[in-house]
C-alpha cells in the first residue's frame, strides 16, 4: 500500500482538489497564509470596485484583472489541495488496513468477550488466534505467532512475533497466521501511530514547522511593506497629478507580494512528509522531516546498515602441519549442526575444496553441538573425536592450552583486516583457523564522501571490539566508529555530540534502544522493532531497512532547498513584474518614460494584465516542482548555493521578461485589453 | 570621468584598505572593557574617575533589554539638556554675536538631530547657534551619538561572536571608552591637522570685511568661532552637522584639496574598521572583510554612477550652448569639481555623515538618484559609526536566512540557526524605517504645509521632500538643499522620523543582539552556509539592492526616474 506511488496528475486526485480550491476560499481557512489572504482581499476589492470604477478605465479590463486576482488565489489553494489529496490517497490506503475488526478481549476473570475494535482502550488486553487480524497496535505478552504484515509493508513473507525480547510489537491491521497470541493494546483509537500519519498526511494535524513559521514571519514582512509601498504611491500619485485606480494598485499589490511562495508554502511542507511514506517511511511530525535536513551526524548500525547482515567463510588458515583440506573437513563437520548464516557459509566454502556436501542423516551415532550464544562454538563428537569451531577464547579454553604461534598471528591478522577469526580443534589439536570475513555493502563509501561534502559525518556503531571495528570503518569509508557499543554507550554518544551542537539521526529496534532514540533528533524506529522503540522515535520505516536514514536526510534536505528556491524565486521575479507595472501606470502623465518599458509591452492595460496572468500562472507551473521537490544533489554548501542562485536567482529575476512578453503578445493578438 | 578622478578614486579605497586592519585591531581593544591600549597610562585614571562618578561596575554586564533601557535614558537626558541649552542661549555664556533662543520646534527637532547622530539642520549654524550651542550641546552629541552607535553594534557583534551567553556587554562602559580611547584622541589630531590648514579655532566675534568689488553690498561679515573642533568629530563620527550653513563647501569649513579628502576619508575610517573588528571577534576574518567587499561594491556603483552623470552633465544646458565637457557644476565648489563633490556626496549618504560639500538639489536627476538611494538602502555601505556595522547585519540575517534554505539546513549564520525570533526583529527593523520614510513623505506631499516648503515643484519638488525624510529617517542629516524644512509641521514631523529611524532600529537589533548571545554554536562544516567569498559578496550586494530597491522604486520613479527622462527627452519644465 504505502509504498505505491501516485503519478503527479491522477485525474481523481485532481478532480478532487479542483473542488477544494474553492471551498478553501473562506477567508477563515486563509488567515493562516498572511500572503494568499492579502491577495484574496484584493481580488475582493478589484470585483467591488468594478462598480465604481473611473470612467476611462473599461469594463473589461477590471474584469480580466479580477478574475485573474481570483485564480491566483484559487491555484494557491489548489496547490495546497494536491498535496493534500495524495496524502489523502496514501492516507485511505492506510485506512483500509483498519476495516472494522471485532477483538476477543480478556476480562479481569479471564473470560473472553467479543468487543468491536474501535472500543478497545490503552492496557486492554486481547487474544488474537490464527486466521483474525491483529485489532490494534500493541505488544505480545504471551506467545508467539507468525504474522503477516504485508498491509503494513508490503512484503509478503510472513515474520514472527512473540513475547519478550525485540519482536513483541504487533500492528493494528496486521493478520495472524499462526499459532496463538495475547496482545497489551498500547494506544487508544484515534493515537495510534497510523492514526497520527493519516491526520498528518491529510493536513489537518499539520502544524507550521519552526522554519516555516519563520518563513512566514519574512513572507507577512514583506506583504506589509508592499502593502505600504502601494498604498503610498497613491498619495504619490495625486502630487504628480496621476490617479491610479484601485483595480491598478491591487494588480501592483498582487504582483508584488511574494504569491508564488506564498502559495506553494504548505504544498512544500505536504509533499516533503508524502515523499517520505512514498519510501514506506512514517515521521510523526513535519518538524522531524525538517530535522533530518538539519543532521550534522548519522550514527549507522553496522549490521545491516553497512554490512551485509552475515558474515561468510572466505578463507582457511590452517595451522602448520595440517593441509587445508583437513581442515576445511574438521570446519564443515563442526559447522553442520550451526544453523547460523556463519556455519552455513563455512560449509560452502568447504565445498570447493571438493568436499561434497553431508548431512546429518549419515551419521547417526553422531552427536552435534549446536551453536550458542553462551559457549560461542559448534561441534560434533564422533567416532571418538570432538571437532570443535568456535570464537578463539572458547576454543582455547576447550582445547586447554595455549594455540600454535601460527595460528596467534593468523587471528591477529584476521582481526586485524576486520573479520572474525574461528578456530577449529579436533580434540586438543589446533587445525587452523576460518576466516570470516564482513562483506561491506557497495557504494556506500561514495555515498559517504557526498555526505561529507554536505556537511554529516558518518559514525558506524558495533559491538565488535575495536580492531575489528575500525578495519571495517575504514573499509566501508565511515568518519568515525564506536567499538562494543552497549546502548548506554550510543546514548552518551548522542548527549555528546548534542553538546557540541550537533543534530544526530540515528536507527534503531530494540527496547534498549528507545531511551537513544527519544535522545537523538531524528530517531527512525524499525517497523520490526519494539512497540517502546515505536513510541521513542519520531519515525518508523515500514521496511525495517536501516539504510533508509540516508534517503530520510536526503528528503529533508530537499524540502528546505525546494522551500529557498521558490522564496527566492519569488522575490526575484518582482524586478521584472515592475518593468512591467510601473511604466504602464506612469506614461499616461509621463509619456517621457517610454525607456523604461524595456518589454515594449502592448499597452499600459495589457502589460498590467499580462504581469497579473504571469503572477497567477508561475503558480500552477510550479506545482509539479513544489511537490516533487527540486532536484537534490549531494554537494558542498557553497556548490549548492551557487547551483541553485544561478537557476532560482538569476532565473527567477530573468525568467519573468521573455514571460510577460510572451502573454502580453497573446492578450494583444486576442484583443483582451 | 577623467583620469584624475581616477586615480583619487583609486587612492581613496586604496588607504581605506590600508587602514582597515589597525583601525578594526584598536576597535577590538577599545571595545573589550579589559582590553590594552597605548593610551592607558594617561587615559586610564580618567576611565577609573569617570565610572567612580558614575557609580557604574566595570565588569558588570548587561542583558540586552537593561543595554537599551541604559541607551534610551542617556539619549533621553542628553535630548533634554540640549534642548535646555537652546532655548536658553541667550541667557548662557559665550554668545558674542548674541543670538537669540532658539525656536521650541527647531530646539526640539535639533535636539532630536544631534542625539539621533543625524545632524539635520533646519538652521544656519553661524546664524542661530551660540559658540556654547555649538560646542556644549551640539559637539557634545557629535560625540556621544556617535559613541552609542559603535556601542549598539558592538553589543551586536558581542551577541553574534558569544554563545550561551546572557549579557551583550555595558552600554555605559561601551560609551565611555568608545568616547575617551577613539573619538577624542583621534578628534584631537585631525583638529589640529585641520588648523594647519588653514581652519579657524578661536571665540572671536564675527569679522567684518569690506569688499574689493564693492557691489550694493560694501561689507561682509565673516563667521568665526572655534570650528576646527566641531569639524574633526563630525566626519569622523558620521555626524555631518555643519559648523556653517555651507558646511563643508565653506572655505573655513573644508580650506584645501587636503582636507577635503581628509574629511570625505575620515566618514568611512571607523566604519571600515568595524568590519575588521567584527572578523576579528567572530574569529572568522574572511566574513569580515567579505562584509567590507560587499561594502565596497555598493559604495563603488554609487560613486561611479553619481560622477557619470554628473560628469555628462544636462543636455538642455548643452542645447543653450554650455560646453558639454565641464559637467554640472551647479551647486559645486569650483575647488573641487565634479569627482570630489560626486564622491563627497556618495560617501556622505553611504554612511550617515550627511556633511556635504556641494549641494544635492542641484545633481543631475540621476547623480542625485544616487545619494538618494543610499539613505534608501538603509546606509550600510560602511555606513555610520556603528549604525552602518549593526544595519548591514540586519541585512546579513536576512541574506543568510533567505539564501541558507537553498543548502538545504536550517539558516545558519556563523554556526547559530536563524529562528523565527531573528526574522521577526530584523523584519521590524527594515520595516519601520521603510514605513518611517513612505508615510511621513506620503503625508507631506498632500498636506499644504509639506508643499509649501519646496523650492520647486513637479518631480524635483517630490524628491525634495522624499530626500528630506529619507535623510531624517537614515539619521544622514544631509538635505536636498531646496527645502524650507525650518517649519512648526517640518521641524516635528522631521523630529519624529529621526526618532524612530534611530530608536526603533536600534531595540529590535539589541533584541537581536540579545537573541544571538543566547544561542548554542555548531561547529562549521561543509555543509554550513559559507559568509565569505565571492557568492557570499553578491548575495549581500543582491539582497541590500533587492530590498531597497523593491520598497523605493515607485518612489523614486515618481521622482528622479521621471525627472530624468523629462530632463533628456523633453523641454517640459515645471
Amino acid at each position: 500500500m504505502a509504498a505505491k506511488k501516485h503519478s503527479l496528475f491522477e485525474p481523481e486526485i485532481l478532480r478532487q482538489a479542483a473542488a477544494a480550491s474553492f471551498s478553501k476560499l473562506h477567508p477563515r481557512s486563509l488567515m493562516k497564509n498572511p500572503v494568499m489572504f492579502v491577495t484574496e482581499a484584493g481580488a475582493f476589492l478589484t470585483t467591488v470596485s468594478l462598480f465604481f470604477r473611473p470612467a476611462d478605465e473599461p469594463l473589461g479590463f477590471g474584469l480580466q484583472v479580477a478574475i485573474w486576482l481570483w485564480f491566483t488565489v484559487l491555484f494557491a489553494n489548489f496547490a495546497e489541495a494536491m498535496a493534500e489529496g495524495r496524502g489523502k490517497a496514501q492516507a485511505d490506503a492506510l485506512r483500509k488496513t483498519r476495516t472494522r475488526t471485532m477483538a476477543n478481549r480478556v476480562r479481569e476473570d479471564g473470560s473472553l468477550e467479543k468487543v468491536s475494535a474501535e472500543s478497545l482502550r490503552k492496557d486492554d488486553v486481547v487474544i488474537v488466534s490464527a486466521g483474525e487480524t491483529i485489532p490494534g497496535d500493541g505488544t505480545v505478552i504471551f506467545g508467539v505467532a507468525s504474522v503477516d504484515e504485508s498491509a503494513i509493508t508490503g512484503e509478503s513473507a510472513p515474520v514472527i512475533r512473540e513475547a519478550g525480547g525485540d519482536r513483541s510489537a504487533v500492528t493494528g491491521g496486521t493478520r495472524v497466521l499462526s499459532d496463538r497470541i495475547k496482545v497489551a493494546i498500547t494506544a487508544n483509537p484515534g493515537e495510534s501511530f497510523l492514526d497520527r500519519m493519516i491526520q498528518l498526511v491529510e493536513g489537518a494535524q499539520r502544524q507550521k514547522t519552526p522554519n516555516e513559521i519563520a518563513l512566514t514571519i519574512l513572507l507577512s514582512a514583506l506583504t506589509i511593506i508592499f502593502l505600504v509601498v502601494v498604498m503610498t504611491l497613491k498619495f504619490f500619485g495625486i502630487y504628480s497629478g496621476v490617479s491610479f485606480s484601485v483595480t491598478v494598485l491591487v494588480a501592483l499589490l498582487v504582483c508584488l507580494i511574494p504569491t508564488t511562495i506564498g502559495g506553494l508554502l504548505s504544498a512544500i511542507g505536504i509533499a516533503g512528509i508524502d515523499r517520505l511514506v512514498q519510501k514506506n517511511v512514517l515521521a510523526m511530525s513535519g518538524r522531524a522531516v525538517e530535522a533530518a535536513g538539519d543532521v550534522n551526524v548519522l550514527l549507522l548500525d553496522k549490521t545491516g546498515t553497512i554490512t551485509l547482515g552475515d558474515r561468510q567463510a572466505t578463507e582457511f588458515l590452517p595451522a602448520k602441519g595440517v593441509g587445508v583440506e583437513e581442515l576445511a573437513d574438521a570446519a564443515q563437520l563442526a559447522s553442520l549442526a550451526d544453523e547460523t548464516p556463519e556455519g552455513r557459509s563455512i560449509v560452502v566454502l568447504a565445498k570447493r575444496f571438493g568436499l561434497r556436501g553431508r548431512n546429518l542423516a549419515e551419521m547417526p551415532n553422531a552427536r552435534f553441538i549446536a551453536f550458542s550464544a553462551q559457549t560461542r562454538m559448534s561441534g560434533v563428537d564422533v567416532d571418538g573425536r570432538k571437532v570443535r569451531k568456535g570464537a578463539a577464547d572458547a576454543v582455547r579454553n576447550f582445547a586447554g592450552g595455549r594455540f600454535p604461534p601460527e595460528v596467534e598471528d593468523a587471528i591477529t591478522r584476521v582481526s586485524f583486516q576486520g573479520g572474525t577469526p574461528l578456530v577449529v580443534a579436533d580434540s586438543a589439536r589446533i587445525l587452523g583457523t576460518v576466516y570470516l570475513k564482513d562483506i561491506v555493502k557497495g557504494g556506500l563509501s561514495d555515498r559517504f564522501e557526498r555526505f561529507r561534502a554536505m556537511g554529516i559525518r558518518t559514525v558506524m556503531i558495533t559491538g565488535d571490539n575495536p580492531l575489528t571495528a575500525a578495519a571495517i570503518a575504514r573499509e566501508a569509508g565511515v568518519d568515525d566508529f564506536l567499538a562494543e557499543a552497549t546502548p548506554t554507550d550510543k546514548l552518551a554518544l548522542i548527549r555528546k555530540e548534542q553538546a557540541s551542537g550537533y543534530l544526530v539521526a540515528m536507527t534503531g529496534d530494540g527496547t534498549n534502544d528507545a531511551p537513544a532514540l527519544a535522545q537523538a533528533d531524528v530517531g527512525v524506529a524499525m517497523n520490526t522493532g519494539t512497540q517502546a522503540a515505536k513510541e521513542a522515535g519520531n519515525m518508523v520505516d515500514l521496511d525495517s531497512n536501516p539504510t533508509k536514514l540516508i534517503e530520510i536526510v536526503e528528503i529533508g534536505k530537499q524540502m528546505l532547498m525546494t522551500r529557498g528556491a521558490l522564496t527566492t524565486f519569488s522575490i526575484a521575479n518582482d524586478v521584472a513584474k515592475y518593468f512591467a507595472i510601473l511604466p504602464a501606470m506612469l506614461i499616461g502623465a509621463f509619456p517621457v518614460i517610454g525607456p523604461l518599458n524595456i518589454m515594449r509591452l502592448g499597452s499600459p492595460q495589457s502589460a498590467i494584465l499580462s504581469a497579473v496572468i504571469f503572477n497567477a500562472l508561475i503558480i500552477v507551473a510550479l506545482i509539479p516542482l513544489a511537490l516533487r521537490g527540486v532536484h537534490f544533489r549531494p554537494l558542498g554548501a557553497g556548490a549548492l548555493l551557487r547551483r541553485n542562485l544561478l537557476i532560482y536567482g538569476l532565473g527567477g529575476v530573468l525568467l519573468p521578461f521573455p514571460g510577460i512578453k510572451i502573454i502580453d503578445v497573446a492578450v494583444n493578438l486576442f484583443h483582451l485589453a | 570621468m577623467d583620469l584624475y578622478g581616477w586615480m583619487q578614486l583609486a587612492l581613496f579605497l586604496g588607504l581605506l584598505l590600508l587602514v582597515t586592519r589597525p583601525m578594526g585591531v584598536y576597535l577590538y581593544r577599545v571595545l573589550d572593557p579589559e582590553g590594552k591600549t597605548f593610551l592607558d597610562p594617561v587615559l586610564k585614571p580618567v576611565e577609573r574617575l569617570i565610572y567612580r562618578l558614575m557609580r557604574v561596575d566595570p565588569r558588570s554586564e548587561q542583558d540586552w533589554k537593561r543595554y537599551a533601557v541604559s541607551l534610551l535614558m542617556f539619549s533621553l537626558v542628553g535630548t533634554v539638556f540640549t534642548y535646555a541649552v537652546l532655548r536658553l542661549q541667550h541667557l548662557l555664556q559665550l554668545n558674542p554675536q548674541r543670538v537669540g533662543p532658539v525656536s521650541e520646534h527647531l530646539a526640539f527637532n535639533t535636539a532630536v538631530s544631534f542625539v539621533s547622530n543625524t545632524n539635520w539642520q533646519s538652521y544656519g549654524g553661524e546664524s542661530t547657534m551660540s559658540y556654547l550651542s555649538q560646542m556644549v550641546a551640539l559637539a557634545f552629541h557629535n560625540f556621544v551619538s556617535a559613541a552609542s552607535g559603535i556601542a549598539v553594534a558592538a553589543a551586536l557583534v558581542r551577541g553574534i561572536a558569544r554563545h550561551t551567553a546572557k549579557t551583550v556587554g555595558n552600554f555605559l562602559v561601551d560609551l565611555v571608552r568608545a568616547t575617551l580611547y577613539l573619538l577624542l584622541p583621534l578628534c584631537l589630531l585631525y583638529a589640529l591637522f585641520l588648523v594647519s590648514q588653514g581652519m579657524i579655532q578661536n571665540f572671536k566675534p564675527y569679522e567684518t570685511a569690506r569688499l574689493v568689488e564693492p557691489t550694493a553690498e560694501k561689507t561682509q561679515i565673516i563667521v568665526q568661532g572655534p570650528m576646527a573642533s566641531q569639524v574633526a568629530i563630525k566626519m569622523l563620527g558620521t555626524n555631518g552637522g555643519g559648523y556653517t550653513n555651507a558646511n563643508a563647501a565653506h572655505p573655513y569649513e573644508n580650506p584645501t584639496p587636503l582636507t577635503n579628502f581628509l574629511q570625505i576619508f575620515s566618514i568611512f575610517l571607523i566604519p571600515s574598521g568595524l568590519t575588521y573588528y567584527l572578523g576579528k571577534m567572530v574569529k572568522n576574518r574572511k566574513h569580515g572583510w567579505s562584509v567590507w567587499g560587499a561594502m565596497a561594491v555598493l559604495f563603488l556603483a554609487g560613486v561611479l554612477l553619481c560622477w557619470w552623470a554628473e560628469g555628462a552633465g544636462n543636455p538642455r544646458l548643452h542645447a543653450l550652448g554650455v560646453d558639454p565637457a565641464g559637467g554640472n557644476m551647479e551647486g559645486k565648489e569650483v575647488r573641487f569639481g565634479i569627482f570630489a563633490s560626486a564622491l563627497f556626496a556618495t560617501v556622505t549618504t553611504d554612511a550617515s555623515c550627511g556633511a556635504v560639500n556641494s549641494m544635492h538639489d542641484s545633481f543631475t536627476p540621476l547623480g542625485g538618484l544616487v545619494p538618494l538611494l543610499n539613505m534608501h538602502l538603509g546606509e550600510v555601505v560602511f555606513g555610520g559609526v556603528g549604525t552602518g556595522l549593526y544595519g548591514m547585519l540586519v541585512f546579513v540575517i536576512l541574506t543568510v536566512f533567505l539564501a541558507g534554505l537553498m543548502v538545504g539546513r536550517t539558516p545558519e549564520y556563523l554556526g547559530k540557526k536563524i529562528d523565527s525570533y531573528d526574522v521577526k526583529v530584523s523584519a521590524i527593523a527594515v520595516l519601520l524605517l521603510i514605513f518611517d520614510i513612505m508615510v511621513f513623505t506620503a503625508w507631506a506631499v498632500v498636506s499644504d504645509w509639506g508643499l509649501a516648503g519646496r523650492s520647486n515643484a513637479g518631480p524635483h519638488g517630490f524628491s525634495e521632500i522624499l530626500y528630506a525624510f529619507s535623510s531624517a529617517t537614515a539619521n544622514n542629516g544631509s538635505a536636498f538643499a531646496g527645502l524650507t524644512a525650518n517649519t512648526w509641521w517640518y521641524n516635528t514631523t522631521l523630529a519624529f522620523a529621526m526618532l524612530i529611524g534611530r530608536f526603533f532600529f536600534i531595540v529590535p537589533v539589541l533584541a537581536l543582539a540579545g537573541n544571538m548571545a543566547k544561542k548554542k554554536v555548531v561547529p562549521e562544516s561543509g555543509g554550513s552556509f559559507p559568509v565569505s567569498g565571492v557568492t557570499f559578496v553578491l548575495l549581500l550586494v543582491g539582497t541590500v539592492l533587492i530590498v531597497g530597491v523593491l520598497s523605493f522604486f515607485p518612489a523614486i520613479s515618481l521622482g528622479p526616474i521621471v525627472e530624468h527622462f523629462l530632463m533628456v527627452r523633453s523641454n517640459a519644465i515645471f
